[in-house]
């Protein structure tokens, strides 16, 4: 039964890109409604293995389960049940605000009404009513990553992929934002998310850190620090990674 | 060698938006200077007005006594300028790049090869791959080289460890630390308050606006009011539960602990409140500890927070 409470197994995922391997026989699962966080040096392989995971780009080697759906036979269920933001990638900036809910609302399936429903459910949830038909272009970069989640999670997804999503976000924001994700985890939704901030590493309830395509740590923050001896998440990171 | 930087009511608005709000600054020859805050702050477009590539609306900036305007070809010559995003040639290869920026500058790699050693013997075993082609770390590194290849006297460094890693950061501020003894001028900007405390003095920018100028110690010992941590078995609503106590202000996570601003005159009486608060509310295992505020904590209790963004 243990098995039903998961919601990503992976088990010996490996990714070549001709003879480099970017992810070298993962081994790791994901409980449901859990706050995990994926760390790791810039090119230590979590980009590829996070496409590997939301189904847009196929394992080498090895298996992976992604809502109760295997990545490699059937990607399409994978990314229906999966919500995705990063800094890169979010959303539409010379579409308004509640044109980007409508367009993202519309590939996921989602009816008018609900549409409707949901936009004003988020626009009222994060204080910006009043925003709903400016471009995004004209709005702040905090702002943006918060309604970036918001239309991630609009479909309720199982699980959401965060890639570095608080990336030159101010100090008060980039905690507003963790207060988004606790609100999604509470509800069930399982958060993966990525970051360069090692104090938003101990906000995650496990953490897994990568070097050079491999798994070399997982576990609790407080097990993490205990296992390595030292204060802070910051510490356990140069250890491994250095 | 090194050179002073001057910075007199400097504004620049882009149609609605004001980026810069009559900033004024003043930055000593040899200094490592940050500028501290997140998107929006104003910190590339003061770059973009130093190094000659937008006009300010009002307001005059110099280097080394020089006008950013009117003297605008002899400011370039002696400025190394590293942009926030990698604008260096992706269809040449890192020698044809360093080689390129070297001959606009009337210089070469071989005469200048002793400044950029450090970081280019780290890119060299590659010097005949495109640019495109680099790792994140490399091109960093490789702009850094290209930055530097004419011996410049001010070094301007805007975000160059965004989206860097933990152990990458740490390396680069190393090797800032290391060009700063060699007597050059560093203006670095940067979203991650942490890395304030590796500089001399730090400006904490938002909105088009300096929030505060100093040394990082000053400003931390400046801060206002007295700083707790606080830990309990319950994580994840604590702060809430500290929200709800009426003389605990600024209540903000900070990894695993929780930072609470005391203005109270007793910090026993203070700490009674909030343990008897977090009791109440079932949280176990409560440690509540003084703490130092830190560049982050300072950063909070000066944001407008009508414009948090």
């Amino acid at each position: 039964m243990n098995e039903s409470k998961q919601i990503i197994v992976v088990n010996d995922l490996v990714k070549m890109f001709g003879h480099f391997t970017a992810n070298d026989k993962l081994n790791f699962s994901v409980k449901k409604g859990e706050i995990f966080g994926f760390l790791g040096a810039n090119g230590a392989g979590k980009t590829t293995a996070i496409k590997i995971l939301s189904g847009l780009s196929k394992p080498t080697s090895g298996k992976a389960i992604v809502a109760g759906f295997d990545v490699k036979k059937h990607p399409n269920k994978v990314k229906k049940n999966i919500g995705y933001m990063s800094q890169r990638f979010s959303l539409y900036d010379d579409m308004t605000v509640k044109e980007n809910f409508r367009f993202y609302g519309g590939i996921y399936g989602l009816n008018r009404k609900e549409i409707r429903e949901k936009t004003a459910h988020f626009l009222k949830k994060l204080d910006m009513e009043d925003y709903g038909n400016m471009l995004l272009k004209n709005i702040p970069l905090g702002w943006k990553q918060k309604l970036a989640f918001s239309v991630a999670i609009l479909h309720n997804p199982k699980i959401v992929f965060l890639d570095e999503p608080t990336g030159g976000v101010d100090p008060l924001t980039r905690r507003q934002f963790w207060e988004l994700i606790y609100e999604s985890s509470a509800q069930g939704t399982t958060v993966f998310v990525t970051t360069h901030y090692m104090d938003e590493a101990e906000y995650c309830e496990r953490v897994s850190i990568m070097s050079e395509g491999r798994i070399e740590a997982i576990g609790t923050p407080a097990e993490l620090k205990e296992k390595f001896d030292v204060k802070t998440m910051d510490e356990v990171f140069i250890k491994i990674a250095r | 060698m090194s050179v002073p930087v001057n910075i007199q009511n400097i504004s620049k608005s882009y149609e609605k938006v004001e980026a810069l709000k009559a900033v004024s600054l003043n930055i000593k020859a040899g200094e490592l200077f940050g500028f501290i805050g997140p998107d929006g702050a104003g910190k590339t477009s003061l770059f973009r007005i130093l190094t000659g590539l937008i006009l300010p609306d009002s307001g005059t900036a110099s280097v080394a006594e020089m006008d950013v305007l009117k003297d605008f070809k002899k400011v370039r010559n002696i400025t190394g300028y590293m942009p926030g995003r990698f604008s260096l040639y992706y269809d040449l290869t890192v020698a044809e790049n360093l080689n390129f920026y070297a001959s606009i500058f009337k210089t070469s790699l071989k005469e200048n090869y002793d400044l950029i050693k450090d970081i280019y013997v780290q890119i060299e075993p590659f010097s005949n791959r495109k640019a495109g082609d680099l790792s994140g770390g490399m091109k960093q590194k490789l702009a850094l080289s290209c930055a530097l290849i004419h011996r410049p006297k001010l070094l301007i460094l805007d975000e160059p460890t965004t989206g860097v890693d933990a152990v990458s950061r740490k390396e680069f501020w190393e090797l800032l630390d290391k060009m700063q003894q060699g007597g050059i001028t560093i203006l670095v900007s940067t979203p991650y308050m942490d890395e304030a405390s590796l500089c001399n003095r730090v400006a904490l920018m938002q909105s088009g606006n300096v929030l505060s100028v100093d040394t990082p110690s000053n400003i931390t010992a400046r801060y206002k009011g007295q700083l707790f941590a606080v830990k309990t078995n319950k994580m994840h609503n604590l702060v809430t539960a500290l929200e709800q106590v009426p003389a605990a202000t600024q209540v903000y996570r900070f990894g695993d602990e929780v930072h609470v601003t005391s203005f109270h005159e007793n910090d026993t009486v203070f700490v009674g409140l909030l343990s008897d608060a977090l009791k109440e509310k079932g949280h176990l295992d409560i440690q509540i500890n003084k703490k130092q505020a830190v560049i982050e904590d300072c950063f909070l209790a000066l944001m407008d927070k009508n414009q948090a963004i």
